[in-house]
């Protein structure tokens, strides 16, 4: 009960926030509202099963895409929901298709994906639309980006904590523990699967789309930029994938670090960034905070 | 469509930003008999794929690790044969004895340094796969982020024995024929090693059942060494033989890494053959959709393809339904 009003406060405090901040602050909180989103809607599927989806900026980019082509002939919540369900039909045809068999199957599928769907939107707007490149003219103010940003995100971290409660969650466990066990359990591993990776696929569809009017211009190369399906996933792994503020925990000062690095070492830092992953995948295999759940449960042990 | 002028390819393969893999060059395509053309451009980039899947294969189904960031060790082989051809002028037929032993000796050490310790962390084989995943990822945007630094994002190529010669009735560019006697004496020569020989029978018992194995006596830790650094030598000699015939950047890593990844799974992991056969069939297939449809569609082509296996044969097309 406490923790529920904590988190209110927190998150009315952090929706007054735009209100007393300059443009360059807002910018940052828009970027740290849309990567916590980011990873917690990866760590709802890969953090529970340890299926590792590298695709992150597929769906990233397709909901900005979506809302590209769309902005100018519907209204904005119904380019919000064909983003969803563009993202959510992408989704159930990857995960049809490999779901169903081994992780490596799915990880080779989502590590392709996000070149595979660059160069198809690439080959189609020059043969078929004849341009590449498209304006986004929508009447939204960086306020209501941030607070949209803030309420996905706000509702991810809400859905994973009831989905790890129920049935699905629990389901979801077990198939990241062994998946044979699971099966013998009774559970239908594929359609669980499936409906976990759908959910985290539209979750990040979304985030794309509401953080596309920053851009203004959209081009294939822009949106489909590989480093936030990286950053993503080390997010999630640096707070603890599989634990519900992990990924939170993991984003707020990675985006904090990413924005320092890519002002001060625009050469370097993605081999910063990149060693730090093989860092945290050597040195806190479940996250800072599993690391201090084990740390805390030593010092009960000596005491 | 057949026949398409090769210019108009070309110009729209520029036209539609980074150029993909698998385009033939304007300079080799025949005007005469298209059907000829795609076979024999297709069976040499389909070597090229062969060789790049015969490492990967031997990374996965024998030290057991997924390697994301193989593309990029191809990468930096093809990068390495350009910068010392356009430094020294050593002809890349000899860079290719010194890449092949040191990619050899740095695939050892990256297996020392950094794969072993989450072998022997990990306790089961889908941990490993786990943790490998990321490992390589990881390792991925290091090196990527190395050669973007180093040698820029701009596309890069040699100009290497570029005459053609007449090969029934379609004229092929020297350097092609050359990155494909490459690729055939590395890679037919492996295979028949694989299968001949003693220490070919330790490394497929080594990848058969890794668990019996040391029950008879072999070192599993040694073999997926060995194997690792195989497979690293591998990647090198596929990226220098890119390197003579086509242009590339820094951040083509991805797609040789899937490329290489679809043609395993078709092959069956582990499965030398099968990787073989399969890789000419996707060059073969590439080269196809490239000249026929549209150069852009390459790596959908290569998806397609993966899909179609997943669908029908997921085991892979000569794999032993379990």
């Amino acid at each position: 009960m406490i923790a529920l009003a904590a988190s209110i406060a927190a998150l009315v405090a952090l929706a007054a926030v735009p209100l007393f901040l300059t443009d360059y602050g807002l910018g940052l909180m828009i970027g740290m509202a849309g990567y916590v989103t980011l990873a917690s809607a990866w760590a709802l599927f890969s953090g529970q099963t340890r299926y590792i989806s590298l695709a992150t900026v597929a769906f990233y980019g397709i909901g900005a895409y979506t809302v590209a082509v769309l902005n100018e002939t519907i209204a904005y919540p119904l380019v919000l929901a064909c983003a969803g369900l563009v993202g959510a039909g992408l989704a159930l045809v990857v995960g049809l298709s490999t779901l169903r068999l081994s992780g490596i199957y799915f990880v080779i599928f989502t590590f392709g994906l996000a070149e595979l769907v660059r160069q198809l939107i690439t080959w189609y707007e020059v043969n078929v639309t004849g341009t590449l490149g498209r304006y986004i003219f929508l009447d939204i103010t960086a306020r209501e980006i941030y607070w949209q940003l803030l309420a996905l995100g706000t509702f991810t971290i809400g859905l994973t904590a009831w989905i790890l409660r129920h049935r699905l969650g629990l389901a979801l466990k077990v198939i990241g523990d062994d998946e044979t066990v699971a099966a013998h359990a009774g559970i239908d591993l594929a359609r669980t699967k499936l409906i976990a990776f759908t959910l985290s696929a539209t979750i990040i569809t979304l985030c794309g789309a509401i953080s596309s009017p920053r851009w203004t211009y959209v081009e294939p190369i822009i949106v489909f930029n590989p480093n936030v399906s990286f950053l993503a996933v080390i997010m999630a792994l640096l707070g603890g994938a599989n634990r519900l503020w992990g990924p939170a925990a993991g984003a707020v000062p990675l985006f904090l670090l990413f924005e320092w690095l890519s002002v001060n070492f625009p050469d370097t830092y993605p081999i910063i960034l990149g060693l730090m992953f093989i860092a945290v995948v050597f040195l806190l295999p479940d996250g800072v905070l599993g690391g201090l759940a084990r740390l805390r449960q030593r010092g009960k042990a000596a005491a | 469509m057949v026949g398409r002028p090769c210019g108009n390819a070309a110009v729209r393969a520029f036209a539609s930003g980074p150029r993909p893999l698998g385009v033939p060059m304007p300079n080799t395509q025949a005007k005469r008999d298209p059907i000829m053309t795609i076979i024999i451009l297709g069976l040499v980039l389909g070597g090229t794929y062969a060789l790049l899947a015969l490492g990967l294969t031997i990374q996965y189904g024998i030290a057991r690790i997924m390697n994301l960031a193989y593309g990029e060790m191809t990468l930096v082989a093809a990068f390495v044969l350009v910068f010392v051809f356009r430094l020294t002028g050593l002809p890349p037929l000899v860079s290719i004895l010194l890449v092949a032993p040191a990619a050899y000796g740095v695939g050892w050490l990256l297996y020392t340094v950094m794969m072993r310790p989450l072998v022997a962390r990990a306790g089961t084989q889908g941990k490993l796969e786990v943790d490998s995943i990321l490992a390589t990822f990881g390792l991925l945007f290091v090196i990527q982020g190395l050669l973007l630094l180093v040698f820029g994002s701009d596309f890069t190529s040699v100009s290497f024995l570029e005459q053609g010669v007449e090969i029934l009735g379609v004229s092929v560019a020297v350097n092609r024929l050359v990155a494909l006697a490459i690729c055939a004496a590395a890679g037919g020569g492996l295979a028949i090693v694989l299968a001949r020989t003693r220490w070919g029978l330790v490394m497929r018992a080594a990848a058969l059942t890794p668990a019996s194995a040391p029950l008879v006596g072999i070192d599993v830790n040694r073999v997926a060494r060995q194997a690792f650094a195989l497979g690293t030598a591998l990647a090198a000699v596929g990226g220098t033989s890119v390197a003579m015939y086509q242009t590339f950047s820094a951040t083509d890593g991805v797609v040789f890494t899937m490329k290489a990844l679809v043609i395993v799974i078709m092959g069956g992991v582990g499965n030398v053959a099968g990787a073989l056969v399969a890789g000419f069939g996707l060059g073969l297939i590439e080269t196809f959709v490239a000249t026929v449809i549209d150069p852009g569609l390459t790596l959908a082509a290569t998806f397609a393809l993966f899909l179609a296996v997943l669908l029908w044969r997921p085991e892979g097309l000569f794999g032993r339904r379990a």
